[in-house]
């Protein structure tokens, strides 16, 4: 049977535990609000800019940009893999490079070469392990997504795919669909299939300024950008969610461990109590 | 009668800057600048970095909005702004890529570097376990 003060200790180790689990899911829900509110703001530009390429290449189908056209064979995919800086977020990473190491071995396989380009560590931890050849990569994002951080990041994939470098553009990231569920998921990016950019919502006859093309090889590009901020805005929604769910099952999991520890304890002391009492009765009758 | 207002819309891929009806809204065109009533004939330019001056609906104080360049889009009743968050330009993409790359190349030295270090420590640590196994046979 342990000691009374050895479980003592124990108990003030898992307490000291719970609060700092306790303190982590706070911090986490906090800024899982404001992770939400940004990956909302996000939302209008990624609308906006989507009605803008969808009316320009349909307005102009004589110009097929490069980003629209799909390539007949795939020799070389390149894949962006967005995972978050820090771990203590349940599975949330273990997940989704789980999806990606099953579609790397498949592509790999199939005897395709792969890029990769990692925005966060884990993600650029995991493929420097697994030693895959990555060209590009973004850590250190911090809470903020900030564009500026990704724009050379991204641009070493879009020039890759624009010289041919490879042939199907890949997206990797942690859809955020509520506060207890994220789904990982892998999207293709490039060629940019018809569907995702979808009709123009109203058909009006511009004036472009200036050309056609040139807005359009910027707005496709932005296009693009805006698609990957949103991913990582998303992820890191994803990121201070599924942390609170963890560190909140952390925190209950010690309120068990305290109540068990503390049963034994009372039991333990309890049992003493009892055996010096008999011994002093046992004493009482020998004399 | 109220003066004619178009809805103007300054949004940035990180946030909702602007959000409201205005009389006349002047913007830093790639052609020079540009001047949009209501009514404008339908337009999409590039912008170039700088002011963004919008009156409001009814009069009023202008707002002053700086964007970093990007994308202007006219239709007769609405303005959308697609404005960039940082100054670009293709040299300065062309850096930031270039720096990207050097990260990268970076990290593989280093994870190289950790592996060639893991494979030396380990070589290391069936050495001393040899040795300390011969030793142990010695005392025998």
């Amino acid at each position: 049977m342990p000691g009374t003060k050895e479980i003592r200790m124990k108990i003030r180790s898992v307490q000291n535990t719970r609060k700092i689990t306790k303190a982590m899911e706070m911090v986490a829900a906090s800024k899982m609000r404001k992770a939400q509110e940004r990956m909302r703001h996000a939302r209008p530009y990624g609308e906006k800019i989507r009605n803008v390429a969808a009316h320009i290449s349909h307005a102009n189908p004589e110009y097929r940009h490069p980003f629209l056209v799909a390539r007949d064979t795939v020799k070389r995919v390149g894949i962006i893999v967005v995972t978050t800086d820090k771990g203590l977020c349940g599975a949330l990473n273990t997940n989704l490079l789980r999806l990606v190491l099953g579609q790397y071995k498949e592509w790999q396989a199939q005897g395709e070469e792969i890029d990769v380009c990692a925005i966060g560590n884990k993600g650029l931890g995991f493929m420097q392990r697994l030693g895959a050849n990555i060209v590009s990569q973004a850590t250190q994002l911090g809470d903020r997504p900030q564009m500026d951080k990704l724009i050379g990041t991204v641009k070493v994939m879009l020039d890759g795919y624009i010289s041919d470098r490879f042939d199907r553009l890949l997206l990797a990231y942690n859809r955020f669909i509520n506060t207890m569920k994220q789904q990982p998921v892998i999207e293709q990016l490039l060629p940019l299939a018809g569907e995702r950019l979808g009709a123009p919502e109203t058909v009006w006859d511009y004036i472009y300024e200036p050309e056609a093309r040139a807005v359009l090889d910027q707005v496709m590009t932005r296009y693009i950008e805006a698609i990957i901020y949103q991913a990582v805005a998303e992820n890191m929604s994803s990121e201070q969610s599924a942390r609170m769910v963890a560190m909140k099952a952390a925190s209950d999991n010690a309120a068990t461990l305290i109540d068990e520890l503390t049963l034994i304890y009372n039991k333990n002391r309890q049992a003493g109590i009892t055996k010096e009492l008999s011994e002093i009765v046992g004493g009482a009758a020998a004399v | 009668m109220a003066a004619p207002t178009i809805h103007v819309d300054v949004v940035s891929a990180e946030e909702s800057i602007f959000s409201g009806e205005a009389e006349f809204v002047v913007l830093p065109g790639e052609a020079g600048e540009l001047g949009i009533y209501p009514r404008h004939t339908p337009l999409i330019t590039r912008i170039k970095p700088g002011a963004v001056r919008i009156t409001p609906a009814g009069g009023g104080e202008e707002h002053l909005i700086f964007v970093a360049g990007g994308i202007l889009e006219v239709q007769p009743k609405v303005i959308t702004v697609l404005a960039d968050t940082a100054i670009r330009g293709a040299d300065l993409d062309e850096a930031k890529a270039n720096e990207a790359l050097k990260r990268a190349e970076e990290a593989r030295r280093a994870a190289r570097d950790k592996q060639e270090v893991a494979a030396v420590e380990s070589e290391v640590a069936m050495l001393a376990a040899q040795l300390a196994a011969i030793r142990r046979l010695r005392k025998k």
